[in-house]
């Protein structure tokens, strides 16, 4: 056994390497029909001549994907451990920091679970090998950020309400149906439907509005944990928005028939992806006791200017436009999250989170930063009302239900454009019954695909129909899985209460 | 505010000590970027087209440096990657094939 001394191998270069792993792999079916093996990619009308287009600007092969994946891992381990042992939740800035944690956990989690799911199926699905193997990769991911999500917020299970159910009550709860209805949506349509929607219309255009303001906020707010998981899962996310990007280009570029399909599904998408984001918008404005960045400021830097006037300019060569409605949303930048909080303001006594009026110097960081609403429409009319109700010993929150948009279940509270004193409702009538809508984009997007709406599972009508626990508030909080301490007032509230006591402060006294 | 020549493109990275010499590699090879700060994040924007070249960076690293790495430091961008082999990564608006 004497072996030639040999000059190492060369190592090829990326180019060659992800031509031999990836491309390499495929082969043509021989004993069934490539229908036969691929039955979804054309029932949606969408025409592909050449699958081998399909370009991946990562020259991702399966080694380098789980090197620096594995390595991405042991960074965020070595950092929650770090945290849990030295305590590190009593360095966050307030307790009530974790509200817009025990939102996160219940609404994005859950979806991160599904659509490692719907990315495993497009990575059995499409024909070209090229978008099966970014679509595993992604699928990997995203069952990497379920599980470090949870894993991150367990830790502050340990010590703090609302986050002991979040499977059950993503389930369940009436907030959560916004974003369980919008990815439930995306998993009904067809495989390219569903790139567009969550690869390009979400990931693309708006996953960085939740991210990266978000995560900057959870390191200004002393949760390093958070932080390190969203940058994590944000650095695969840059892989996700190539992909979508790569997915809206190559539709466009395979047949011109797809451009029509492609605009309405960016047209649907977005304002689907939009009226979820609107959740985003007031953790931004009103969760973080250390604000970092507003919602409008988020909207125009990472949508406005990095979306309409860097991206939309590329697409237009293909014949797409920006999407409709888009002005509405840029429109209502300067009152989205002041209208979503007061929502959750008033119903928060069923919810897994707690709230409260935001202190004097929070309310001058909006009046700051929302010079042209803030304090007209908002703070006089409404905060400053609450606070009346405060100081005579109450604490308003509206006991009845409210009626919820068929598409998006937020319930009615968005204004008409131009008027930030009229609630916007709209309806269609279809096959006799009457339904309503929150805004124009909502109602174009029912009057589309009527018959797929009309199934919508409204937290309301539930409740009405006697499908949540009973008729009475308790009946439904049991049902949703409330415990003792999730919801109501955070002045007072179980996590306040703790709080005060392990920093030592009078409150705990006086508890 | 069509023309791809002065289009912004973007990278946000992690600011930690690891990722300095990237963000000190791409200031060197690109003329015109503006920094910005924000908490745990800097964002790096150039009219039109960013470079990150592996020399540039290995330089200033003191080791080598694949361009895969780049996975670990970027949290998102606003651009089409255009190239991304073993020398470099090229970001750029107008990315036709």
């Amino acid at each position: 056994m004497t072996a030639t001394p040999t000059r190492p191998a060369r190592k090829l270069s990326m180019k060659a390497r992800y031509s031999a792993l990836t491309r390499d792999l495929d082969w043509e079916p021989s004993y069934v029909s490539s229908e036969e093996m691929f039955p979804y990619t054309s029932f949606e009308g969408i025409k592909i001549h050449d699958w081998s287009k399909w370009e991946d600007p990562f020259r991702l092969t399966v080694d380098a994907y789980y090197k620096y994946q594995a390595e991405k891992d042991k960074r965020l381990y070595a950092v929650l451990d770090g945290f849990a042992q030295s305590q590190g939740h009593l360095s966050l800035s307030q307790a009530s920091y974790l509200n817009a944690m025990k939102i996160f956990l219940g609404g994005v989690t859950p979806l991160e679970y599904q659509a490692h799911r719907n990315f495993a199926f497009l990575s059995r699905h499409f024909n070209g090998p090229g978008p099966r193997f970014a679509a595993l990769c992604q699928s990997q991911d995203e069952i990497r950020h379920a599980q470090t999500e949870i894993h991150t917020l367990s830790n502050y299970n340990k010590y703090y309400s609302g986050m002991h159910s979040f499977l059950k009550q993503h389930d369940r709860v009436w907030y959560m149906s916004v974003p369980k209805s919008y990815f439930d949506d995306a998993l009904s349509a067809g495989p390219f439907e569903f790139l567009i929607a969550i690869g390009f219309s979400f990931e693309y255009l708006l996953t960085n509005l939740l991210f990266v303001p978000f995560m900057s906020g959870a390191s200004f707010n002393g949760d390093l944990p958070t932080m390190t998981f969203g940058f994590s899962a944000q650095s695969d996310e840059s892989r996700h928005m190539t992909l979508g990007l790569e997915a809206i280009k190559f539709l466009l570029e395979q047949d011109e028939d797809n451009v029509p399909i492609v605009q309405e599904w960016v047209d649907k998408w977005f304002w689907r992806g939009y009226r979820v984001a609107a959740i985003v918008a007031q953790m931004l404005d009103y969760m973080l006791p250390k604000p970092v960045m507003s919602w409008k400021e988020a909207f125009e830097l990472y949508f406005e200017k990095q979306m309409l006037e860097g991206l939309f300019p590329d697409l237009e060569y293909y014949g797409i436009k920006p999407p409709r409605h888009v002005q509405q949303a840029i429109d209502e930048k300067e009152a989205l999250s002041h209208f979503v909080y007061w929502v959750f303001y008033n119903f928060s006594f069923a919810a897994n989170f707690t709230t409260s009026i935001p202190s004097k110097e929070h309310q001058a960081w909006l009046a700051e930063n929302y010079p042209d609403t803030f304090v007209d429409y908002f703070q006089k009319p409404r905060w400053d009302k609450a606070q009346r109700i405060v100081d005579n010993g109450g604490r308003f929150f509206f006991m009845g239900l409210p009626q919820l948009c068929q598409v998006c279940q937020i319930p009615m509270t968005f204004p008409e454009p131009g008027d930030l004193n009229t609630i916007c409702q709209r309806t269609s009538d279809y096959n006799g019954e009457h339904f309503n809508m929150c805004s124009d984009g909502c109602k174009w997007i029912f009057d589309r695909e009527p018959e797929k709406y009309v199934q919508a599972w409204l937290p309301v009508h539930q409740i009405y129909q006697g499908n949540c626990g009973g008729p009475t508030v308790p009946d439904v909080l049991a049902w949703y899985g409330m415990q003792e301490g999730d919801g109501g007032e955070i002045a007072g509230s179980r996590d306040e209460v703790n709080w005060a006591a392990w920093h030592g402060t009078p409150a705990a006294k006086e508890a | 505010m069509n023309d791809p020549a002065t289009r912004m493109v973007s990278v946000d990275l992690q600011e930690n000590e690891e990722n300095r010499a990237v963000i000190e590699a791409i200031e060197a090879d690109n003329p015109n970027v503006r920094v910005r700060h924000m908490p745990g994040v800097v964002k790096i924007e150039a009219p039109g087209r960013l470079v990150i070249k592996r020399e540039s960076v290995e330089e200033r690293l003191g080791r080598d440096w694949e361009t895969h790495e780049f996975q670990m430091a970027i949290i998102t961008l606003a651009g089409n990657i255009t190239e991304w082999d073993d020398d470099e990564i090229v970001l750029a608006w107008n990315a036709r094939r």
